[in-house]
């Protein structure tokens, strides 16, 4: 186990170290720089300029550069921002984790609950309901219900606040904070958790239907056990178990925030701030947040692959 | 009557998108306290749907018992509601079944699916459970109880599996064994020691066994009365050493000629002419016909009653009745 992973540590950095180089030359390379984009600026200047920020230096030097803060832990400033990169993540990356965590945390409660009823039902009018209300809400757009909701919950019937992360002014402390933060967040969380539940639930229900055909199934209702105990003792741990490399996906989506979600609810994610700094090429910023999602996306992977050993005894990891 | 098991006109039937199947159709069967039934026929016939119908396990919407009654230590099971049924499996009526390599949940130790039927009809306390399960598992001929206790299904073979599955059956001692081709999976040297392990807890208890089966070797070994299943319905019953002594309907001689004999040198096994028919396409007539060297013209268009051919045997075919005569 442990030379297991070891040996997997070492694939990791091998990989990290490839798409770093990957990542950066794909941002230094696209056309334009975080200089040319301002037009106050003379000739002269922006050479200048292009001087004190490194970037007329050859691509192999800067990335040279990079990697050697990146190692010892310093990822550079935002060129817009004047601001550590890091710093700017932490300020960001927990309000898009407050929305993610939630939403996921209930997009998987709500699907494996309605996709073991519905594979239990197959074909009842509940499975026939819930597969009819999944393929709706997975063919509206984002942007579509989050805009409806906002017309109808906020703006007519005034019970939620349409954006933001507090109320314009506030300064609130302490369980008022709590509670205006869990208001303004409400309505986003919605929209996340519609549009993630259909396709978990029909996976879930479709792992379900598989599992209950299952030989070990008809032993267990043979040996006499509730229905409740059949299901979620026997099928639902064998149904879960593909679920696990979804796990390793969602590490990465927990802290990479939702461009549209962030942008409609004019929640301060690391989405939106994603979104600026690459229109203004604000390169290590850029650089600094793809490679966090890498990191997560390896780690992620990882994970999944250790869990699966715990969770099915039929799976050797070497 | 002694019968612990009393089925009549049992029918179990399909729906599917072509038609209704009638997978078992009006048979009638008696179990006898302590004795061992066989139910003999090749795939389709009906023999584990017969089975799957006594348990109540008969999957629906699809599947349903359509008719007929099940009569087991006095109570009607097609009368009995989910929740006393469910007291029933693996209490009274316990049942092992094929493919012994996955009819144990894969994620769940031994020891723990051991336990369940002690712990849900037994209410043993989860150490007295523990107790019992190692005196099973010990009890079906495995050593190192407590290693396999702790382990996975697929660190067993399929014998010790099998094994496995007849200690969970017999865990709360019930009065009858199902065994749906319980030795159809395994190598033959298993297939003694499994039938053996069978013969053995069926003489130390009272048990009851009925045994499905399409291999005539294993009806030969356990048996003490054998029915023959054929599309659903039963051509054939009798004791055991007559039928096979003295077969009367043409399907079961068959059976039994297409089986070899040690010492006797054929070039070419016998095998039964045709194939079973399609069963949505099933007019009233002898299921056989087609595939019956004996046919008549009244094989064709009528069914054949269970008639008393022997002193303990009954065959269904028109070659036993009274001539009827068709224009």
């Amino acid at each position: 186990m442990s030379t297991y992973i070891s040996k997997r540590l070492i694939y990791m950095l091998v990989i990290l170290l490839a798409a770093s180089f990957l990542v950066f030359s794909l941002y230094a390379l696209t056309p334009g720089d975080f200089i040319s984009g301002n037009m106050k600026l003379s000739p002269e200047r922006k050479a200048e300029l292009r001087e004190i920020y490194g970037l007329n230096k050859p691509l192999l030097e800067r990335y040279l550069i990079w990697m050697k803060n990146a190692l010892h832990g310093n990822f550079g400033y935002s060129l817009s921002q004047q601001t550590p990169v890091l710093t700017l993540f932490n300020q960001y990356i927990w309000n898009s984790f407050l929305l993610a965590v939630v939403s996921t945390f209930l997009t998987w409660v709500i699907a494996v609950i309605i996709g073991v009823i519905a594979a239990y039902k197959q074909y009842s009018w509940f499975d026939t309901l819930v597969m009819i209300g999944i393929f709706a809400a997975m063919s509206l757009p984002s942007f579509f219900i989050g805009l409806f909701l906002i017309k109808t919950l906020a703006v007519d019937l005034h019970w939620l606040p349409p954006g933001g992360m507090l109320t314009t002014g506030s300064s609130s402390t302490g369980l008022a904070y709590v509670k205006e933060v869990i208001q303004h967040m409400t309505l986003p969380v919605i929209v996340m958790t519609l549009l993630g539940l259909g396709s978990l639930t029909r996976y879930f229900r479709s792992n379900m239907i598989d599992v209950i055909k299952q030989d070990y199934i008809r032993t267990a209702r043979a040996k006499g056990l509730s229905e409740r105990k059949v299901l979620f003792t026997h099928a639902l741990r064998n149904a879960l178990l593909p679920a696990i490399t979804l796990v390793g996906f969602e590490l990465p989506a927990l802290f990479g925030g939702s461009l549209i979600i962030e942008k409609i609810f004019n929640w301060p994610g690391i989405g939106q701030l994603y979104m600026q700094s690459f229109g203004l090429r604000d390169y290590p910023l850029l650089v600094g947040f793809t490679m966090l999602i890498a990191v997560l996306t390896v780690i992620g992977t990882l994970l999944s692959d250790i869990l699966y050993h715990v969770a099915d005894p039929r799976v050797k990891l070497q | 009557m002694n019968d612990l098991l009393n089925i009549e006109h049992l029918s179990t039937h399909f729906k599917t998108e072509e038609g209704t199947i009638k997978a078992v159709d009006d048979i009638s069967l008696h179990v006898r306290k302590g004795e061992t039934v066989c139910i003999v026929g090749e795939s389709g016939c009906g023999k584990s749907i017969t089975a799957m119908s006594i348990m109540g396990l008969i999957e629906g919407p699809a599947g349903k018992v359509a008719g007929g009654s099940i009569h087991f230590d006095g109570r009607d099971l097609t009368k009995l509601n989910r929740h006393e049924l469910r007291h029933l499996r693996g209490n009274e009526i316990a049942m092992i079944f094929q493919e012994p390599m996955s009819s144990l949940n894969p994620v769940i130790t031994i020891g723990e699916q051991i336990v369940e039927p002690l712990r849900v009809h037994l209410n043993l306390s989860r150490r007295d459970a523990h107790t019992r399960a190692i005196e099973l598992i010990e009890q079906v001929g495995i050593s190192r109880p407590e290693q396999i206790f702790r382990s996975y299904p697929h660190e067993l073979s399929g014998g010790m599996l099998q094994r496995i599955m007849i200690a969970i059956a017999i865990s709360c001692n019930p009065k009858l064994l199902i065994a749906d081709e319980p030795t159809t999976a395994l190598d033959v040297t298993i297939q003694a020691q499994i039938l053996d392990l069978l013969r053995r807890f069926k003489e130390d208890s009272d048990m009851s066994i009925l045994l499905i089966t399409h291999d005539l070797g294993v009806v030969a070994e356990m048996a003490d009365y054998v029915i023959v299943m054929y599309s659903g319905k039963i051509v054939e019953e009798g004791e055991v050493t007559q039928l096979f002594a003295n077969p009367k309907h043409p399907y079961t001689q068959g059976l039994l000629r297409s089986k070899p004999v040690i010492n006797q040198r054929q070039d070419e096994l016998y095998s039964i002419p045709g194939q079973v028919p399609n069963p949505l396409e099933l007019q009233p007539s002898c299921y056989f016909h087609d595939r019956c060297e004996h046919c008549m013209a009244v094989c064709r268009m009528e069914e054949p009653n269970l008639k008393k051919v022997g002193e303990q045997q009954k065959a269904a075919c028109w070659l036993y009745e009274e001539a009827k005569v068709y224009a």
